[in-house]
């Protein structure tokens, strides 16, 4: 019984952060078609950013807790919404209209330019921000103990689900995104500008990932290579609910949790096996995963 | 087709290659055999290409080739070069013909992405698998080919075998691009739902595709695993992966001598470039591979065909 208490609470905590890395990664499909290799990248670079910031910030004799948040989110937005534009302004702007196929591979060349750049950067050494994790301390429920910073990002992860659903299915501009998911063509004769639609929609996306990798800084050592292992969680955990659908991240993101969590309390060894296999598992029934549409293929 | 001079230029320069093979330095010996192991990775990637699909997985392929080399000299016993290849193909094939069934369903980034997905589960199956030296890997033990050791002279006679392998496979499939099932797969690139309306079965047409391209990774992951006399679990990683789409890109699909060619420019380039900047090493394979999508889409291969046309 304890062991499903802690498969639960786990399997919940990862699966929250798995969302978080996640979301991003789906928003950005879902409405301009672009599978982002380079995610994992923004989700390196939200981490070093608020790694150094916090860094910074504690060695010069700070020790709010709340001021430590604040940093973390300023810098790890910043950052995002910096890159995001960059990237999309400068590069992905000048590809659309490309096959899928080869946005892919075009966001893998920046994948592996931003993981040289951040090289350049922060060198080698790795950063350490545990200082806000330690802070918050443990809380036990009956006799097990659960960090409270991880529950913060529970907390934090379901907000950022909610909002982002509220966003899409409920406000002006979500109205005119789902617009363009289901005909590009005919938003742009009504007036749409889409130019500045994609341009938003990756701005948040890549902010997204860069808050997932700040509010991870204090948990992990930031090293080269994070994002790298991170966007193939991300992936199967998108494809297992169904590319570019939020509640899909999020079943997929809860599904993929408890399955590791279980792994890892019952067999330890399959770990990182098992979350591939529950991918297959979905797509081998649901070829587009649990929450996508099957697209039709032209003549 | 009365003479196909592509395979009189192929013997040719393989010929060529392994003479001057004898007088070259050990550094050039080993890293001509890495060359073209990479190579042939690379084929089974731009034959996947070919019939429009990306593969970010072929690691796979490359990682079962490499781990049968290992395996069997070091639990099977077996020290003969040719019979370990074998192993890894017959590995591979088996492994091929059971993913394939799922695989070859999808398209585009799907395709992409769950081939990516398998070769990161037996990334994931080998680095947890302590007994086989776990992320380090463990060391190919000493082979032989015809009988001769490879203790006095391995580099050197890898560096003929990876010849002859490549030379086999670039002559294999310069003809098997022109049969049916190889006209086929460009025909499904194009317009797959008119290639059933010819009475084609594009699923069995890119199941095939599928489970050839698998084996000549295969081929080249054993010729690196008996070339390096090393195996770890990185070699099934999806950068490694993507290394080998990046050299299917360089290269192009217009020729069987392509990938060979962007795998010498890849791997004399890598050994300088990490020498010199090896922080900037992936940042240079960046920016080149979107140089080549916006400026060269059919790859360096391109190059001399334009050159061709020019001229006659």
């Amino acid at each position: 019984m304890l062991t499903v208490w802690a498969i639960l609470i786990d399997g919940f905590i990862y699966a929250s952060w798995l969302f978080l890395v996640a979301a991003g990664l789906t928003v950005i499909y879902g409405v301009m078609r672009i599978l982002n290799m380079a995610h994992g990248s923004l989700y390196a670079l939200g981490a070093y950013a608020a790694a150094s910031a916090l860094g910074w910030y504690y060695a010069g004799g700070g020790d709010q807790l709340w001021m430590a948040f604040a940093i973390l989110a300023v810098s790890a937005i910043t950052i995002g919404a910096v890159a995001g534009l960059a990237i999309e302004r400068g590069l992905l702007r000048l590809m659309y209209g490309r096959d899928e196929i080869l946005m892919l591979i075009i966001t893998f060349a920046v994948l592996l330019i931003l993981e040289d750049v951040m090289k350049l950067v922060w060198g080698t050494t790795p950063y350490f921000a545990y200082q806000p994790y330690a802070a918050m301390g443990r809380i036990s429920i009956d006799v097990l103990t659960v960090s409270r910073y991880d529950l913060m990002v529970l907390a934090v992860s379901v907000v950022i689900g909610v909002g982002l659903w509220f966003w899409l299915e409920r406000t002006r501009i979500g109205k005119i995104l789902r617009s363009i998911i289901h005909d590009r063509e005919v938003s742009t004769a009504m007036g749409v500008n889409v130019g500045r639609m994609f341009t938003i929609t990756f701005m948040i996306g890549a902010t997204l990932g860069a808050i997932a990798g700040g509010l991870t800084a204090p948990i992990i050592s930031v090293v080269p290579g994070i994002g790298i292992e991170v966007i193939v969680l991300a992936f199967a955990v998108v494809v297992t609910g169904g590319l570019g659908s939020i509640t899909g991240a999020a079943v997929g993101a809860i599904i993929v949790g408890l399955a590791r969590a279980t792994s890892i309390h019952t067999m330890p060894e399959l770990e990182l096996f098992i979350i591939y296999a529950v991918m297959a598992a979905v797509l081998v029934f649901r070829p587009y995963g649990l929450f996508g549409r099957a697209v039709a293929r032209k003549i | 087709m009365t003479t196909d001079r592509t395979e009189l230029a192929l013997i040719a320069v393989a010929i060529a290659v392994a003479a001057a093979a004898l007088f070259s330095p050990n550094w050039l010996v080993f890293t001509l055999t890495l060359a073209l192991s990479t190579g042939m990775v690379v084929m089974g990637v731009v034959m996947l290409m070919r019939a429009g699909l990306v593969s970010f997985g072929q690691g796979l392929f490359y990682c079962l080739g490499g781990y049968a080399v290992g395996l069997g000299g070091r639990f099977l016993g077996i020290t003969d070069a040719l019979a370990l290849i074998g192993l890894g193909v017959v590995t591979t094939v088996v492994v091929a013909m059971i993913l394939g069934l799922l695989v070859t369903r999808y398209r585009e980034i799907f395709f992409a992405m769950l081939s990516l997905a398998f070769s990161m589960i037996l990334y994931g199956l080998l680095v947890k698998s302590h007994g086989l030296g776990s992320t380090d890997g463990f060391g190919v033990v000493d082979w032989t080919l015809f009988g001769m050791s490879s203790e006095s002279n391995g580099s050197l006679m890898a560096l003929m075998l990876a010849i002859a392998l490549a030379l086999a496979i670039a002559l294999f499939l310069n003809r098997y691009f022109k049969s049916s099932v190889g006209l086929a797969c460009e025909a499904i690139r194009e317009n797959e739902v008119r290639v059933e309306y010819m009475g084609i079965s594009r699923q069995q047409t890119l199941y095939i595709n599928y489970v050839i391209a698998a084996a000549v990774g295969s081929v080249g992951g054993s010729m690196t695993a008996l070339a390096a006399g090393h195996v770890d679990p990185t070699m099934a990683y999806w950068t490694i992966s993507g290394e080998f789409v990046f050299i299917a890109i360089l290269g192009g699909t217009g020729h069987v001598a392509a990938p060979f060619i962007a795998a010498l420019i890849f791997t004399l380039v890598r050994t300088y470039a990490i020498e010199l900047a090896p922080n900037a090493w992936q940042m240079i394979l960046g920016i080149v591979l979107l140089l080549i999508i916006l400026f060269l889409p059919k790859g360096i291969w391109s190059l001399f065909t334009r050159k061709k046309r020019a001229a006659s």
